[in-house]
């Protein structure tokens, strides 16, 4: 008996947002990167558009990160070189983008001055022509002095800046108007706030399309399926018309891989867990997999061969495998 | 929910004095009034002094076109009229309305294919409008076996149980109501409901009130349109609160300000 394809109709698509600027847009990058667009749920090709492959990040801080050795590993000989770091996850790991993390900036972990900040950011800049993704320390009252002189710094270059949050979002949203960058909206695990988050922004009048979500996610066996019905949502309510729900959204992987114990657990403490190298590539790589069938668009990762797993897993999903 | 601004109707005195003076700078405010207030469709109604409905419709919507880009409800019992509007508008319209009379079907459904429109159906025969849901729903089916013989998609037959003023026909309240509920259950996709909400207050002290509560009511009961003041704040809140409360928008604190501002 033949049976009929069901195909579902939407009424709207997801968001597209461009990051990046070359000498035509008034920046310096090789090429713009876009994210978002789809018009159908993730990867559902027969259904929809899927405007845009989703993209991968490397994330690349401006002091010597105290992550997992798994991950610091493969980046040993170029950390503490933010520019160097940064080419070597485009040029050696093929990142798409680089997300910079200031996390310097923190008081207690260095208390960088947003000149010494700005200026990690030119070298980034100049080391890399990928588009980039810069966010702060994430402690809010440092944040606010060196984010707004890391967006005159980046003016032109068409950057995502964060991170934004229901709490603390206007000195940066007013950053992103007056220099033309793009924000990062970051709600914790909660689709209200999330919405709420957007509405505020969007009144302040930065436009939807400059409007990046971080949903926050959690890692493999920590509350993984929060977020992803969480992203579900969102992606359902983008497609169903909300247009406060309908920006791509930005998984954090590495961050909350790195926190999760079974990346730096040994062996020898888990005899039957195998060997944590491998686990804790995997896990990343999981991780961000999972996100990616949930409806993500930019992965930040940390680990070269968990960039290349995912990588491979895009292609198959794009060609739609 | 599909909001259809119910403004431009020549039952209203302003307008209808507009239509007849040819003064196009009323409707125009009504038009973008009703466009900036969230409506998804703006009803266009030449009214009953009209002396010629198929001239004043083209003017009419003429007229609405040069203030707002949204499509159109032609609501007219007249026909002629209601292909003269088709011709001139710019969007898909839909068609106000045709009910289950076999010399109406057959202009009708015809008439929406042809120009892509959505049709609403009355349930209602030469005879009136039935006492009870059971006979509503009997018309309702009419109208969907119509849909059917004439090939129009289901999805764009919007059924409207039609609404009596509550302070004349109260016993009609709980049999509309029940239709709404009953109508989705007709075919598969089902077709979509609306209402004239205004109907169910005419003559009431205090028609705000009755209009939020019926809306409220009504979309309890699966209403997808409905012909709406949409420059009601008050009944505007309401409807984006039963979104909420029916799990059909996300709740955000600021969900208010953003429902008139979606899509």
């Amino acid at each position: 008996m033949p049976v009929e394809r069901v195909k579902e109709r939407y009424a709207s698509k997801v968001g597209e947002v461009v990051l990046g600027a070359t000498p035509a847009e008034g920046g310096t990058r090789s090429h713009q990167v876009k994210v978002g667009g789809d018009s159908t749920l993730p990867f559902l090709h027969a259904e929809g558009v899927v405007a845009n492959r989703p993209v991968i990040a490397m994330e690349v801080q401006d002091v010597i990160p105290e992550w997992n050795p798994v991950f610091t590993r493969p980046v040993a000989d170029v950390m503490g070189d933010p520019g160097a770091w940064a080419q070597k996850c485009v040029e050696a790991f093929g990142a798409d983008l680089i997300y910079l993390r200031l996390d310097g900036a923190n008081p207690e972990k260095g208390g960088r001055k947003p000149d010494q900040c700005a200026a990690t950011l030119r070298q980034v800049l100049g080391a890399v022509k990928v588009p980039v993704i810069v966010v702060g320390s994430g402690v809010d009252e440092a944040d606010d002095e060196v984010m707004p002189v890391v967006a005159e710094a980046g003016a032109g270059e068409n950057l995502l800046l964060g991170t934004a949050t229901q709490d603390h979002y206007k000195t940066l949203t007013a950053a992103c108007m007056v220099h033309k960058h793009s924000i990062v909206a970051l709600s914790p695990i909660d689709i209200n706030i999330c919405k709420q988050l957007n509405i505020l922004i969007s009144e302040m009048n930065l436009p939807l399309e400059r409007i990046v979500i971080d949903p926050t996610v959690g890692a493999l066996g920590y509350g993984i399926e929060y977020t992803y019905s969480i992203m579900e949502r969102i992606r359902l309510g983008a497609l169903s018309g909300d247009r406060m729900m309908s920006m791509p959204v930005l998984c954090t992987i590495g961050y909350e891989v790195n926190r999760a114990k079974e990346t730096a657990a040994g062996a020898a403490e888990f005899p039957t867990w195998g060997e944590v190298g491998d686990r804790a590539v995997l896990w990343e790589a999981m991780t961000a997999s999972c996100f990616m069938q949930a409806g993500g668009h930019i992965f930040v990762l940390r680990h070269p061969t968990s960039v290349k797993l995912l990588r491979q897993q895009i292609d198959a999903l794009m060609a739609g495998k | 929910m599909i909001l259809i601004g119910e403004r431009i109707n020549g039952m209203f005195r302003d307008v209808a004095k507009a239509i007849r003076a040819q003064d196009p700078e009323p409707i125009r405010e009504w038009a973008r009034a009703q466009d900036a207030a969230g409506a998804d469709y703006l009803d266009v109604n030449v009214g009953p002094t009209a002396e010629n409905a198929v001239e004043a419709m083209r003017w009419l919507v003429g007229v609405v076109q040069e203030a707002s880009d949204l499509p159109l409800c032609l609501d007219s019992t007249n026909y002629d009229a209601i292909e003269a509007g088709l011709k001139l508008a710019r969007r898909p319209a839909a068609i106000n309305s045709v009910y289950a009379d076999r010399r109406r079907i057959e202009r009708a459904f015809p008439m929406a294919r042809e120009f892509g429109a959505k049709l609403v159906g009355l349930c209602m025969d030469a005879k009136g409008i039935p006492k009870n849901s059971e006979n509503r729903l009997a018309l309702a089916m009419e109208l969907v076996a119509a849909a059917a013989e004439y090939d129009f998609p289901l999805e764009d037959l919007w059924i409207d149980p039609l609404i009596l003023p509550v302070n004349v026909a109260q016993d009609h309240g709980p049999e509309v109501l029940e239709t709404l509920r009953q109508v989705k259950i007709l075919s598969d996709p089902p077709p979509k409901t609306v209402i004239g909400l205004s109907n169910g207050s005419q003559k009431c002290v205090n028609r705000p009130l009755v209009d939020r509560t019926l809306v409220a009511m009504a979309m309890c009961c699966g209403l997808d349109a409905a012909i709406v003041n949409v420059n009601d704040e008050e009944l505007m809140g309401t409807i984006a609160t039963a979104r909420i409360i029916l799990n059909q928008d996300v709740y955000a604190d600021s969900y208010l300000k953003v429902f008139k501002k979606r899509t």
